[in-house]
């Protein structure tokens, strides 16, 4: 009973606990043996590192300055680009119109608008969140777009032919239908807004992930360097996992074809 | 006066290459009201076009369709509709919230349209089932719960679009015998598209026999005065096999030819 408990939870889990596991362990022997330099920290030393900034606060305040930050764009950007994409995909009119700025803009990086961003708002908070809006809004649309353009005909007609509007049907057909496309669009945006935020903060910040990169290499500390770096990729990993959860769980019977 | 009358109807498609393609011309039928109708003919004779005009998919390119007297506009919930795939079918619903659909666009309270769909999957064979999701179910049992869908609604008529087509021959056959049951008890107008010879005879109370496309129309009309339930043995079913296969033998030739 218990062992077999033991069994599945292994062949969930062992893979990935595996992969970590070899992943820090590599590294340990790389920095220990192969290049052994000041330059390149062993996942001890970045490990004792990291507790030491998080018992001081600063670990957490720079995480949660790039948190902040992302979330309020990641989710003003999805608030804009859900409906933006859902009325480009619905009306055709719409789609020519806007098609024009998704088709230009989305081919100028977020990273190379934070020089405009800098200047039009300034070092502080509201340059951030624009370069994350910037980052996130266009994938939406046209993940959202392309979803509600991958409904299946026969489901739109089924409506129709039971009575509903054209409003029920946007709210009970293709909605629903849409929803796997649009949590896809999140999930691609919220990567990008990784890049985006430590770009941006690395150029001009106060505080945040990016600041702490830039302060350790002004001051030679490369074990803090080391201990963002970590951090960026255990909260990608982790917000992404929560992402791929989701829209197995919930969205997984939300489907625009069948 | 019939239900559906279809006067001298045509429908033409054009294609991106700017070709037009003229699928059905000079199409005259009606339906009276209580009848199962089915439309029998090769493929690609136009009579998917002929149930998408009806249903208010499509309009006519010339000609008129009416209904009760009245021109066909648009979709309608006086005309359920089968679909032949299973693409139709919301799969983020239940089989009971897919057949309550209709009814909750139309506002009935809850616990009204639950008893009301419950009653429906009964009528079509699915108790038991109602809480599964549609890709928990087999191709046969879609295809109920689409029949479910559509009837829940009453609507005035049914239009089915080869709904057996992509079905197994056993299940085919079995879901044959029981529409004619649900028909016999509901009394529904039914139209009901098939290019299976054998389907038509078991189903149909008259079956119009269309020519090969493009330009198609109804060739001839077969009254099957067959009641209760038919069995493909007898000689009078057989006799009926015969009559429409020898109306439609030329005609599939034809589609075959063109389609090379």
């Amino acid at each position: 009973m218990h062992s077999r408990r033991l069994r599945r939870l292994w062949s969930v889990y062992g893979g990935y606990a595996l992969g970590f596991v070899s992943l820090f362990l590599i590294w340990q022997l790389a920095s220990l043996y192969v290049v052994s330099s000041v330059l390149f920290p062993p996942p001890t030393v970045v490990f004792r590192k990291g507790v030491l900034l998080v018992r001081n606060g600063v670990l957490l305040e720079h995480l949660s300055a790039s948190l902040q930050r992302i979330m309020a764009g990641f989710i003003a950007g999805s608030l804009l680009g859900i409906p933006i994409g859902l009325a480009m995909g619905s009306f055709r009119p719409v789609r020519k119109l806007l098609e024009p700025y998704t088709e230009f803009l989305r081919f100028i990086p977020s990273v190379a608008m934070i020089t405009v961003a800098v200047i039009w708002f300034g070092i502080g908070e509201a340059s951030k969140i624009f370069l994350i809006i910037y980052t996130t809004i266009f994938i939406v649309i046209l993940n959202t777009a392309a979803g509600v353009s991958a409904i299946a005909p026969n489901k739109i007609r089924a409506a129709q032919a039971l009575g509903a509007t054209r409003a029920q049907i946007f709210v009970h057909v293709a909605l629903p239908a849409t929803l796997p496309y649009i949590l896809t669009g999140m999930r691609l945006a919220m990567a990008n807004s990784f890049t985006t935020i430590v770009a941006a903060e690395l150029i001009a910040a106060n505080e945040g992930l990016g600041k702490m990169l830039w302060d350790g290499r002004l001051f030679m500390l490369v074990d803090d360097i080391f201990v963002s770096l970590v951090t960026l990729g255990l909260l990608g990993f982790a917000v992404d996992r929560m992402f791929r959860w989701s829209i197995y769980a919930f969205a997984g019977k939300y489907s625009p074809a069948t | 006066m019939p239900l559906v009358s279809f006067h001298d109807v045509q429908k033409t498609y054009r294609s991106l290459q700017g070709v037009d393609y003229m699928a059905v011309e000079h199409f005259s039928v009606e339906i009276e009201a209580g009848e199962f109708f089915c439309l029998l003919g090769p493929s690609g004779c136009g009579k998917t076009t002929v149930l998408k005009m009806l249903a208010g998919f499509e309009a006519p390119t010339a000609g008129q369709i009416l209904m009760d007297g009245r021109p066909v506009t648009g979709a309608s919930r006086d005309r359920g509709v089968v679909f032949q795939g299973d693409d139709s079918l919301y799969g983020w619903l239940t089989a009971v919230e897919n057949v309550e659909f209709g009814l909750r666009m139309q506002h009935v309270r809850k616990t009204e349209r639950r008893e009301r769909a419950m009653r429906y999957l009964e009528l079509v064979g699915l108790n038991g089932q109602e809480q599964k999701y549609p890709a928990e179910l087999s191709g046969g049992m879609k295809q109920r719960i689409q029949i479910a869908r559509a009837l829940v609604n009453e609507p005035k008529m049914l239009l089915m679009d080869e709904p057996f087509a992509a079905l197994d021959a056993q299940t085919r056959s079995l879901m044959q015998i029981e529409l004619a049951s649900i028909w016999q008890t509901t009394r529904t107008t039914v139209l009901f598209i098939t290019h299976d010879i054998d389907e038509a005879v078991t189903l149909g109370k008259r079956i119009g026999v269309m020519r090969a496309g493009p330009r198609s129309q109804v060739k001839g009309m077969v009254e099957v005065a067959l009641d209760g339930a038919r069995s493909r043995t007898d000689d009078v079913f057989l006799r009926y096999y015969k009559q429409v296969y020898e109306m439609i033998r030329d005609e599939v030739a034809k589609s075959i030819a063109r389609a090379e």
